[in-house]
């Protein structure tokens, strides 16, 4: 089929094309010359990405999230790992019941997340802010992390760890030099990722978020009289540094593999 | 630590187990065990699938607490002891290398723990032993099943343990490599000096190997000690067919002569010497190895010092090379197994035959009709399991 060859690859293009026009887009409109609202194109300029934090909220907002994001994603992956292995390693009443729970978060719309959590601070009396959108981006990373970590924990061989106590590891030493190192790799992945749910977490923080503001946030709230062009560097800064990680790790660890293979 | 560093001698150590029990929920997997090999030899554990020797090995290694029962190490109780403060090492039947490790600090591993100061030099000293040094800085995952085997040896012996354990680490290699292996193994320990506990189902790698053996049936030990011994006087029905074959024919002492117990299995007598049956009067079953047996095609002429019986009829022939297998079906016994060496004279499917033994090779066996043998549940799933 003639028209086969032709159709599958401006089908891929057209597809990849749709996926990155809103990139594109905002990483496009940071450099506009913009004076009151970044829709039209005005002109080339860098003065957004030299004087970013001029715009009114914009890099307190940033850094909002930047400290909810990395306050969470330490509790997170924290708990969710020692959750995923007591959950894979040991038998005990409720497994099953801690199993189902941890999926709640990951199927209930946020929504309605959102709205139970702010009900539930207000009912306890705790003033929303920082704190309370710390710990509902807790509550719902915890669900994320236990699933990525716990594939990583099955995957183990128990014997491993058993081999370190037969070889004069004491309990502690075989977590540190063993299991964790082994479980490394899951961790990463799993603190990756609440990272990202956090950092671009809307609805279940616009709910509890009180008078502080999230990018985010921020970003809604300044959509209602003109996105400033300074949320695109930001957001833009964002996506790049995203990408520089991808690449750094794939190739970082291709070049891992090469030698490895060179070795053997 | 200081306390079990002290264990560490140069030699192997006695290793003393006193009527050791393991009971898991709903089974007893070790029952009222009790044996001692003494330091510097090489002891086999051996039995089928599920018989309770890896559970015996784990309850000596410190991985599982006994229910009850002492473990002694050099004279010392240990029962009380954790894996870490015991001076014991393990060669895992997966192997158990440490992947996120080289070969070189998996072998160091143990030596660091105890803060041995040239533990890096010690354990490129116990790789050369295992002719590995120059593999020692690559990865597990690069090396082959027998490389990986000599490395968990070499992380094992490379601690100098008062006892090293060694869970089937052959199991997963194929027969040529296996044989070689087993070979080095022995070298390695006579080399060494270590107090070596070898658990296998494996009856062959047993007697080649170990000097000692205890035959392990459902929690307990049928039989122990030299493998000769063993197979040439099997105790039980058990012993007589999971440590090579035998060929067992029940029946009923009807009397004893001097130096010969007279058993009447069916209408047939057989003899068997008063000083090889474990029984003298009753049920008793009679047994004896089928290369024992020889086959001939006419009667042979009546001798008081062996045992006849035939005619019968030669079912199955196999050659083997080396030695030719046949299937007798003698009326009023069972269906006898005979392996006649190679002499160029091959006896066809269908002949008539008689089969004739020296009485003195016979054996008594109390009579077990309890003889099953456990069908195979993998070791490997008992350390599963208990988690």
């Amino acid at each position: 089929m003639k028209l086969g060859k032709y159709l599958l690859p401006l089908y891929g293009i057209l597809a990849l094309i749709y996926l990155m026009v809103p990139i594109v887009y905002t990483i496009a409109f940071s450099f506009n010359d913009s004076n009151r609202t970044n829709i039209i194109w005005n002109g080339f300029t860098l003065n957004n990405w030299l004087n970013v934090c001029d715009a009114q909220g914009v890099c307190e907002a940033f850094g909002n999230s930047i400290v909810i994001a990395i306050a969470s994603t330490v509790f997170a992956t924290v708990l969710g790992t020692a959750i995923s292995i007591a959950l894979v390693r040991y038998k005990f009443k409720g497994r099953a019941a801690t199993t189902l729970l941890l999926f709640m978060p990951m199927a209930t719309p946020e929504v309605v997340l959102g709205a139970g959590l702010a009900a539930q601070f207000l009912n306890a009396g705790v003033p929303k802010g920082m704190l309370t959108v710390i710990l509902a981006h807790i509550m719902f990373s915890i669900s994320f992390v236990v699933v990525t970590v716990r594939a990583r924990v099955a995957g183990i061989d128990p014997r491993l760890e058993e081999a370190g106590r037969d070889l004069y590891a004491k309990p502690s030493q075989v977590w540190w030099k063993i299991t964790f190192p082994l479980l490394m790799p899951g961790i990463v992945s799993a603190a990756l990722l609440a990272f990202a749910l956090s950092f671009d977490d809307f609805i279940i923080t616009n709910f509890n978020r009180g008078p502080v503001n999230t990018l985010p946030s921020f970003i809604y709230t300044a959509a209602a009289r003109g996105i400033p062009a300074e949320a695109n560097v930001l957001a833009s800064a964002v996506f790049i540094l995203a990408i520089l990680a991808v690449v750094i790790t794939q190739v970082g660890g291709e070049i891992n593999r090469r030698r490895l293979k060179a070795s053997a | 630590m200081s306390d079990s560093v002290n264990g560490f001698a140069q030699g192997g150590a006695d290793l003393e187990l006193v009527g050791v029990t393991k009971q898991f929920p709903g089974f007893t997997a070790v029952d009222n065990v009790s044996f001692t090999v003494p330091a510097g030899s090489f002891f086999a554990l051996l039995g089928p699938s599920g018989c309770g020797k890896t559970t015996t090995l784990r309850l000596i290694s410190g991985l599982e607490e006994p229910t009850s029962g002492k473990i002694l190490v050099g004279g010392k109780d240990v029962s009380n002891t954790k894996a870490h403060q015991r001076p014991i090492n393990t060669v895992f039947q997966s192997y158990a290398l440490f992947p996120h490790m080289t070969v070189l600090e998996n072998v160091a591993f143990g030596l660091k723990q105890r803060g041995v100061k040239d533990a890096i030099q010690l354990a490129h000293e116990a790789l050369a032993l295992v002719e590995l040094d120059h593999l020692a800085d690559r990865k597990p995952m690069q090396l082959s099943g027998g490389q990986q085997q000599r490395v968990a040896l070499a992380r094992a012996v490379v601690n100098r343990p008062a006892l090293l354990l060694l869970d089937e680490p052959l199991g997963a290699l194929d027969l040529k490599l296996r044989r070689q292996m087993q070979i080095e193994l022995k070298s390695i320990q006579s080399e060494v000096g270590l107090t070596f506990l070898h658990v296998t189902h494996d009856q062959e790698e047993a007697m080649t190997m170990a000097d000692t053996v205890a035959v392990m049936n459902k929690g307990k030990i049928e039989q122990m000690g030299p493998p000769a011994e063993l197979y040439e006087l099997p105790a039980t029905r058990f012993v007589a067919t999971f440590l090579g074959q035998s060929n067992l024919f029940d029946g009923v002492v009807s009397g004893t002569s001097g130096k010969v117990v007279r058993v009447a299995v069916g209408k047939l007598t057989l003899e068997v010497p008063t000083s090889r049956s474990k029984v003298t009067s009753g049920e008793i079953t009679v047994g004896v190895r089928p290369e024992k047996i020889e086959i001939s095609r006419s009667a042979p002429a009546a001798s008081a010092t062996r045992s006849v019986v035939g005619p019968g009829t030669v079912i199955d022939t196999s050659f083997t090379g080396v030695s030719t297998q046949y299937v007798v079906d003698v009326p009023g016994l069972n269906k006898l197994t005979v392996f006649e060496q190679n002499d160029g004279d091959i006896v066809a499917a269908g002949s008539k035959v008689w089969l004739s033994w020296a009485t003195e090779y016979s054996f008594g066996l109390p009579m077990d009709t309890d003889q099953f043998v456990e069908s195979d549940t993998t070791t490997r799933s008992l350390a599963v399991a208990k988690r």
